[in-house]
């Protein structure tokens, strides 16, 4: 699915990722945690394709095509999903709105004539089910005014909608009580299935107590460190990252 | 970000998808004005005395005035000699039929989109179009007379309704109001005349197009709307230029006139030419629109979409006269490349518990300059005179200006009067972020500018919603269309 080889990245001419290494294969979910300024949004900008974010060496490689040859709207078409950290306003564009240009210019991508009115009707309305979204946000402006949560659940719901190959959540969890957390949760493992995969950047071992990844990577100044898989989270938790730098300058040191 | 801007800018710039220039034979007099050309479009029009004696006062009164310097735009000074004041198609049709209708006429009209069978057929709309000055087709005038509704070219209603022509002309825009009426008042050459009896509902949208088809021909519409007690109506009006590199200047007047319990809803779709990208061409559009609610319980309503012309000064207003009145404004203006528009509107509450409401939305591009001008005034008898104005601007990239002068008045303490104004960019997340769902930048462009214009697209008639939201992407965007 996504194979990412030696990623050097850097904005603003600061290397943040400094040969940062993935393979995930479908129907796997990863975790990637580690400290502030780690690089992991970074990691996120850089997969999805954030103009400013300079990619200087290194190869990804998404479901066979080079990732890095195309536009960040291809890379959607071709199914890569973004659930933002910090999801944008568009005030006067409704949500349906909204998510109908997207569904249908992914259609138009893969050669599929775009849904009609009513099939797109039934699919959102299993979809909102799905992610417990309140229907009247849809016919609002598009994240104006919502709550956190309501934002959260916005995203996910538009992953519903779009069915990605691969979905990155960028920090989901933060701002989330623990009921949202859970609806936003229980919403993912159900978009969950041996087709796609799912990169989630979190801080917290609590999603992860819903989500249950298959592997768990720790994110260090522009590198993965240590990768394990769901037990590594809970040491994580309890020992904080100081024990994973301690444990790297032990072996610097060496 | 500065390829996220150099995108924008790419994304925002498009040619005018209107440029072309109609074949047909016209009738057009020397350059300049005087005394004698103001004689000869008089009795080109066949006017009455009094007619011709109301243009001469009105060109003495431009003689002693001056163009006025005060809005927010620059142009090269312009020559007044160096226009023609009149051009018109020489066969001139009598219509019986469209069948009668010059062929290269009708081309022009379907390459815009408005093939008036089409019109006819499908919409329901009855469209006066104005080709260089003179009215060439009408229709549905006979099942808008069945209602004593009266709605034809301003020329026709001089030779046929002279005495309403008479008493209304110049009562809500006087001759000598500012510079360019004076102007458009000795020189008008055609436009559009309506009359809604009392108590009579006009049964259909009534819309007008115009365009400016000979170079360097000025083009002087006048307009004048009267609606009697209880009496409704909706016009539209929408126009589109032939691509030229002169400048052309267009001056209009429109007046209306709301009796008692009567509403006026008038809808612009303005879309001249632009000038190039380089800022070269383009029309100066310098419009005085007004209306008065003469009697109680009256409304005015304006909507614009203004997309076009290089420089736009334009200030639809209302004057509350009548008590309980409402005075609305809709619009959005949106400037690309050179253009620039100083446009808004003026609420003068004069009656008693008159509202009146003010939508503003401003979208700047390219190099543009993008003004709202607003004036709100509350007199000393306007008793409990309400008025909430909201001024958003948008702006597309880093090297164009928005603007915002609102003028408030207020002459009694019981007058409530807001104001909001609000400005935003398109942000790098914004776009990234519809990106992200697979809409490209150009389309991510032209939802986020709909979006922001809805509150004003809501106004407009359904068959006028269409075309403008298409007009605002074609505007923006550089593949749509």
């Amino acid at each position: 699915m996504l194979k990412i080889k030696d990623i050097h990245a850097s904005i603003d001419g600061k290397e943040i990722l400094k040969g940062l290494n993935l393979d995930i294969q479908p129907g796997e979910v990863h975790a990637i945690m580690g400290p502030n300024g780690g690089g992991k949004s970074t990691l996120a900008s850089v997969l999805a394709g954030r103009e400013n974010y300079e990619v200087t060496a290194g190869t990804i490689d998404f479901d066979g095509k080079d990732m890095l040859d195309l536009s960040p709207e291809e890379r959607a078409r071709e199914g890569l999903f973004l659930a933002f950290q910090y999801p944008v306003e568009i005030p006067g564009v409704s949500t349906t709105n909204f998510i109908k240009t997207a569904v249908n210019e992914k259609r138009k991508h893969l050669g599929q004539p775009p849904l009609d009115a009513v099939a797109f009707l039934k699919t959102m309305k299993e979809k909102t089910a799905l992610v417990e979204i309140d229907k009247s946000l849809l016919s609002r402006s598009l994240n104006e005014g919502f709550s956190g949560g309501e934002k959260k659940r916005n995203e996910i719901f538009q992953m519903a909608m779009l069915e990605p190959k691969l979905a990155i959540l960028d920090e989901t969890d933060s701002g989330l009580d623990i009921d949202a957390l859970r609806i936003v949760a229980n919403g993912v493992n159900q978009l969950r299935n041996e087709h796609n995969s799912i990169i989630v950047i979190t801080h917290y071992q609590r999603l992860l107590d819903y989500l249950q990844p298959d592997f768990v990577h720790v994110l260090v100044e522009g590198k993965i460190v240590k990768s394990g898989t769901k037990e590594l989270a809970l040491e994580l938790e309890e020992k904080g990252y100081d024990f994973i730098k301690e444990s790297l300058n032990a072996t610097a040191a060496v | 970000m500065a390829e996220e801007l150099k995108m924008l800018e790419e994304t925002v710039s498009k040619e005018y998808e209107y440029g072309f220039v109609t074949n047909i034979e016209t009738d057009v007099i020397n350059k300049g004005i005087n005394e004698d050309v103001i004689h000869l479009i008089s009795s080109k029009k066949n006017e009455p005395e009094w007619m011709l004696e109301w243009r001469l006062k009105a060109y003495y009164q431009w003689l002693k005035m001056e163009e006025p310097t005060w809005p927010n735009v620059t142009y090269p000074k312009i020559n007044y000699q160096d226009i023609i004041y009149y051009a018109a198609p020489k066969k001139k049709p009598k219509l019986g039929s469209l069948d009668e209708v010059d062929p290269e006429l009708l081309k022009t009209f379907d390459k815009l989109g408005i093939s008036l069978s089409e019109q006819k057929r499908l919409s329901g709309v009855a469209v006066d179009v104005v080709m260089d000055s003179v009215s060439v087709a009408t229709s549905f005038k006979e099942q808008l007379a069945e209602v004593g509704i009266i709605f034809c070219s301003i020329s026709e209603a001089i030779q046929k309704h002279p005495d309403l022509v008479r008493k209304h002309i110049g009562s809500v825009v006087p001759m000598n109001d500012n510079y360019f009426s004076a102007l458009n008042s000795a020189v008008f050459t055609d436009g559009s005349f309506c009359y809604i009896p009392k108590g009579v509902r006009c049964p259909m949208e009534l819309s007008t197009y115009f365009r400016i088809n000979q170079e360097n021909s000025g083009q002087f519409e006048r307009t004048l709307i009267i609606a009697e007690e209880g009496a409704y109506v909706s016009y539209l009006e929408g126009c589109t230029a032939p691509k030229r590199d002169a400048n052309q200047l267009h001056a209009a007047v429109v007046e209306l006139k709301a009796m008692a319990k009567a509403e006026i809803k008038y809808s612009t779709v303005q879309n001249w030419y632009p000038g190039d990208e380089n800022g070269k061409g383009g029309i100066y559009n310098f419009v005085t629109k007004r209306g008065i609610c003469m009697g109680d319980f009256s409304k005015i309503s304006w909507t614009q979409v203004e997309t076009g012309a290089a420089i736009t000064w334009k200030y639809p207003s209302v004057i509350l006269k009548g008590d309980n009145t409402i005075g609305e404004f809709y619009s959005v203006a949106l400037t690309n490349n050179y253009q620039q528009a100083d446009t808004g509107t003026k609420m003068i509450h004069l009656g008693k518990n008159t509202k009146s409401r003010i939508v503003s939305k401003g979208i700047s591009a390219g190099k543009s300059q993008n003004s709202y001008r607003g004036l709100v005034r509350a007199a000393k008898g306007a008793l409990n005179a309400r008025n909430y104005s909201q001024c958003d601007s948008l702006l597309l990239g880093d090297k164009c200006g928005a603007h915002t002068f609102p003028y408030i008045e207020s002459k009694n303490k019981t007058a409530i009067i807001e104001h909001e104004a609000t400005t935003s960019k398109i942000g790098e997340d914004q776009l990234f972020y519809c990106q992200q769902r697979g809409i490209d930048a150009e389309t991510a462009v032209a939802l986020i500018v709909t979006g922001f214009a809805k509150e004003v697209m809501n106004q407009l008639p359904m068959e006028f919603a269409v075309e403008a939201q298409k007009l605002l992407a074609v505007s923006l965007e550089g593949s749509v269309g």
